[in-house]
Order: C-alpha cells, then sequence, then structure tokens
C-alpha cells in the first residue's frame, strides 16, 4: 500500500487545549485537587475538614462555572445523606443529651451534630468527585495517565470503564425498549417497575459480556498489544506551578489530616 | 516467496469443542483480488475469517492443523500486533469493532498506529491516508460513538487500513447496513484492492456485492469448501440453491427468463448489472 505523504500538523479538534480557570488545569491537578478534598473532608475530625474541603470545592466550582450541575450531582447521593442524618441523629451510641422525643425515638444533640458533620463530609466528597468529572473529559484523563506511565492497558481500563456506564444505559433502554414492544409492562408502581427489571438484566449483562469478547478480539486486531509505548497524539499543558500544587495538595491534606490526629481537641 | 494469503489444509476446532469447525480448507487471496465467501449459517465462515487472519488460534485459542501464510511467512506463532500488519480484519459490528476510548474518528482511526508506537508524523499522515482512501475526510472530527451504521463500519474499515495490512478479510461487513450504505462499503472495497494492491478476503450474504466485485467465490458447507471459481461461475451454478446460498437476483431473473421460453441476452445481462 503506498500512502500520501502530508505534513504531520495536528488539527485543533484533536488538540482540544482546555481552557479557564479550574478547567484549564492538567486533568492530574484536578485530580490531585479531588483526591486532597475528599482526604482532607473525611481525615480531618471535626468541624474543620469537611468545612475547609466544602469551602474549596464550591469555590473551585464556582471558578469553573460549574457550581449548579456540581449540585445536580450531588443529588446522586441524597439518600445516603437522609440514612446518614436520621441513623446518627436517633441512634447515636452512648448520647445522652436529648434533643427531642418522637415516640420511641430520642435525638440526640451529639448524634445531630455528629450526623451533621457526617453530612457535610459526603457532600464535600460528593461535589469534588462532580468537579473533577464535570471539568475532565475521560479522554484528557487517559492522555495524561498514558503520558505518566500507566501504560496502555491500565489506562484503557480506566477509559473503557468510564465509557461503559453511557453505553450500558443505552443498552439497557434498547432492551427495556425491546421488551415493550413484546408486551412486558415497565411502567406503573414501583413493585411492576421492579418486576420489569428482571427480564432486562440477561440481555444486558450477557450482552455486555459478549460486547466484551468481541471488542478484546478487535483490540487485537488493531496491534493493542504491540510492545513498548504508544504514540502520544496529544499533550496537554502543564507547568512548574501546577506540579507544585499538587505536591502541595498532596503533603498539605496528609500533614492536615496527621495534625488533627496528633492534636486531638485542637481544632474546632 | 509465494505471494497471497494461504491456507493450506487448514482444520480448526475451537478450545473445548469436539467438532472441527473448518475441515481441510484450502484457498488462497492473491494480491489486489477480492475473494467473495459464501455459506449457510454454521457453514464456518466467521471461523474462516479468524483462522485466516492469525487471531484464531493466536488470540481466542482452540487448535490450527494445516497453514497459514501470509506472503510465504507461517502466521502460526506470530505475536498478534504482527498479524495485525500483515492481516487486517473487519467484523460485523462496527460498535464493537472500535475502541470505545476516543473522541473523535481521527483518534479511532489513530489508535493502531499509536499502539504500534509509530512517530506522531507517521500517524498522523497514516490517519490522512486511510480517511482519505475510504472517503471519511469529514468525519475526522465527529464522534466515533455517534455515526450511523454505514459511517461507523467505515470508520472501522479506515482503522484497520491505518495498519496498512497486505490482506484485508471482512465478515459480513454489510450485514446491518441499508442498501445505500452497503452500496458505499462494497465501492470502498473496490477502489481498495484497486489502489492499494491489498488481497481482500470478503464473507458476505449480500450476493449482489460479491457479483459486482468479487473476482473468485468459495463456498463454504459444514466448515468445508464444497465450490470454488471464478465469481460469475461460482454464483450461476445451479448447486448454490442446495447449499442453503439463495443464487443473486440477476441470475433467477435470467433463469426465469429462459424458464419462460424468452431468450437471454447480453443486453438484458448489462441492463440488471
Amino acid at each position: 500500500m503506498t500512502p500520501a505523504t502530508e505534513a504531520p500538523v495536528l488539527p485543533d479538534y484533536i488538540l482540544r487545549i482546555p481552557t479557564g480557570t479550574f478547567r484549564g488545569l492538567n486533568p492530574l491537578t484536578k485530580l490531585v485537587f479531588a483526591a486532597a478534598a475528599a482526604i482532607v473532608a473525611f481525615g480531618v475530625r471535626g468541624w474543620t475538614g469537611p468545612a475547609v474541603a466544602f469551602v474549596a470545592v464550591v469555590v473551585c466550582g464556582a471558578l469553573s462555572g460549574s457550581l449548579r450541575r456540581m449540585a445536580l450531582f450531588s443529588l446522586a447521593s441524597l439518600p445516603l445523606l437522609v440514612s446518614i442524618l436520621v441513623v446518627n441523629t436517633f441512634l447515636y451510641p452512648g448520647a445522652h443529651d436529648t434533643l427531642v422525643v418522637i415516640g420511641p425515638l430520642t435525638a440526640t444533640w451529639s448524634g445531630a451534630t455528629a450526623a451533621l458533620q457526617g453530612l457535610l463530609r459526603v457532600v464535600a466528597f460528593g461535589l469534588s468527585a462532580a468537579l473533577f468529572a464535570l471539568t475532565t473529559s475521560i479522554d484528557d484523563l487517559m492522555v495524561e495517565l498514558e503520558r505518566r506511565g500507566l501504560g496502555r492497558r491500565g489506562s484503557y481500563v480506566v477509559g473503557s470503564a468510564l465509557g461503559a456506564v453511557p453505553r450500558t444505559l443505552e443498552r439497557a433502554r434498547e432492551v427495556a425498549d425491546a421488551q415493550r414492544g413484546r408486551g412486558m409492562d415497565t411502567e406503573g408502581g414501583p413493585l411492576r417497575r421492579l418486576r420489569g427489571l428482571v427480564p432486562l438484566i440477561g440481555p444486558v449483562v450477557f450482552g455486555a459480556l459478549g460486547e466484551v469478547e468481541e471488542r478484546a478480539m478487535a483490540l487485537e486486531a488493531r496491534a493493542f498489544t504491540a510492545p513498548g509505548r504508544r504514540t502520544i497524539l496529544r499533550a496537554l499543558p502543564d507547568s512548574s506551578r501546577q506540579r507544585m500544587i499538587r505536591w502541595t495538595f498532596l503533603v498539605g491534606s496528609v500533614a492536615a489530616v496527621a495534625a488533627s490526629l496528633a492534636l486531638p481537641g485542637r481544632l474546632p | 516467496m509465494s505471494p497471497g494469503l494461504q491456507l493450506v489444509g487448514a482444520s480448526y476446532r475451537y478450545a473445548g469443542s469436539s467438532r472441527p469447525a473448518l475441515s481441510d480448507v484450502g484457498l488462497t487471496v492473491l494480491p489486489g483480488r477480492v475473494v467473495g465467501v459464501v455459506g449457510a449459517n454454521e457453514s464456518g465462515k466467521t471461523t474462516l475469517c479468524l483462522v485466516a487472519s492469525g487471531l484464531a488460534p493466536v488470540a481466542i485459542g482452540g487448535r490450527l492443523d494445516g497453514s497459514v501464510r501470509v506472503d510465504g511467512v507461517e502466521t502460526a506463532g506470530l505475536a498478534p500486533h504482527r498479524l495485525a500488519q500483515l492481516c487486517g480484519m473487519l467484523f460485523q459490528n462496527s460498535l464493537t469493532q472500535l475502541s470505545g476510548a476516543t473522541a473523535t474518528v481521527f483518534e479511532e482511526v489513530a489508535f493502531g498506529p499509536a499502539n504500534l508506537g509509530l512517530p506522531v508524523a507517521e500517524v498522523v499522515d497514516r490517519v490522512r491516508w486511510a480517511l482519505g482512501l475510504v472517503g471519511i475526510d469529514a468525519l475526522a472530527l465527529r464522534d466515533p460513538a455517534r455515526l450511523s451504521g454505514g459511517q461507523g463500519q467505515l470508520v472501522a474499515l479506515a482503522s484497520v487500513l491505518a495498519l496498512r495490512p497486505r490482506y484485508l478479510i471482512l465478515d459480513e461487513p454489510t450485514s446491518e447496513l441499508d442498501p445505500a450504505g452497503a452500496r458505499s462499503v462494497a465501492d470502498v472495497l473496490s477502489r481498495v484492492a484497486a489502489e492499494t494492491g491489498a488481497g481482500i478476503l470478503l464473507v458476505e450474504h449480500k450476493l449482489e456485492i460479491l457479483a459486482g466485485i468479487a473476482d473468485e467465490v468459495v463456498v463454504l458447507e459444514g466448515g468445508k469448501v464444497a465450490l470454488a471459481d471464478e465469481a460469475a461461475t461460482v454464483l450461476a451454478d445451479p448447486r448454490l440453491a442446495g447449499l442453503g446460498v439463495e443464487p443473486p437476483a440477476g441470475v433467477r431473473l435470467e433463469r426465469a427468463v429462459v424458464g419462460a421460453g424468452i431468450e437471454w441476452s447480453a443486453a438484458m445481462a448489462a441492463a440488471i448489472r
């Protein structure tokens, strides 16, 4: 086969350099920020950890213009938040400082405080994950992880796993439509909807497994297992300033947790 | 070195199966030629593709007897990435053929060359060449997950071509396409064979497509070669229907015309072509 020869200039739609105050950061910087926020939210005791993480994430969310979508994203954790609130407020072990009595249940101040702290931790973590997901595209993350030496298999697993979620949802919708076309009732009350799930599970799961097998062969046919490093077409911007920020986040979050553990009662 | 993709006495059984899916198959695909493969369901067409491409047994296991050679080189024992550069394989379903990990068609087509670790300039050259050859330059910036079936199959074909294989093996590439999409893929395959000199082994149910582009046709039955000859000869063979393959519409029409006592003329044959 005789190829034509042209100048190796990458078009703009391949380079896709992210722009914006927070969005324009290197994906690794955003990933480290999200991890540091989670470490601080869950690792630093009292109100300080979750409050600092929450404020930091909200400020970055506002800078990136994603605050509204982050809030919608974090609605997914609503059942968890409700259970944290109820269980801690009413069933906090060893607490006797009654806040209010509702029938056989007694809400305590200690329980309510622990519940609100736990709630803030989960919200801060959820928002940090949402911020990362909303400001970083999957392929940007894959490019960066691969450039950092994760390897083609590792980065492909990360990327295809993230990409598999919408694909699986789409397949489930197709199967549900097909089942409805054959007379299955998937509308109505919760019990009826639950029954409607059963005939979806087989086609979706086995279809996905079959797809994995075919895709594995197709990847072999496209030299995926070739030795050595893959060619990386895109290079995302990074800087010594961002490297310093990443180390500061990492070291700072671990130090904050260590300080919180070493100095109990000194932080609010 | 004898040129061509050659299967000599090739028999193959899948891992865990006691029955061979292919038995003593012999065929040759010469550079620049298109060899069509037809047969009823379960006749071994997909297995033939996997064996010819080397994916069976290299990637999926099983046992191969006989030999598969590409331009004189035995494929047994070659690493999958070496095989991919000798024989490109296009599967039926373009969705599973695509990597699912790229944001644009350009990067999807670049996936294979990038796997080889080629310099960026070489990767870009190959992508532009493959997109141009298949005629899908305009799709370069599109999201591969949001293409029509025909477009997806053309992108998958360009992705395979970007590895610059000497032979192409295509397993029912038009099975999920409408007539216009199928014609588009067939036109591209004719162009690829003519312009690149690649040999093509094409499994295809739509015999009108084979009648248009195949030089030779092989009919499989029960994993064995039942008929093999020049395309026009095989497609007009009266034994075809008995092998579970419906003859092309043109052949059926000719038989009906002749059966009605009307003389079949060259002008009629040209008109239905």
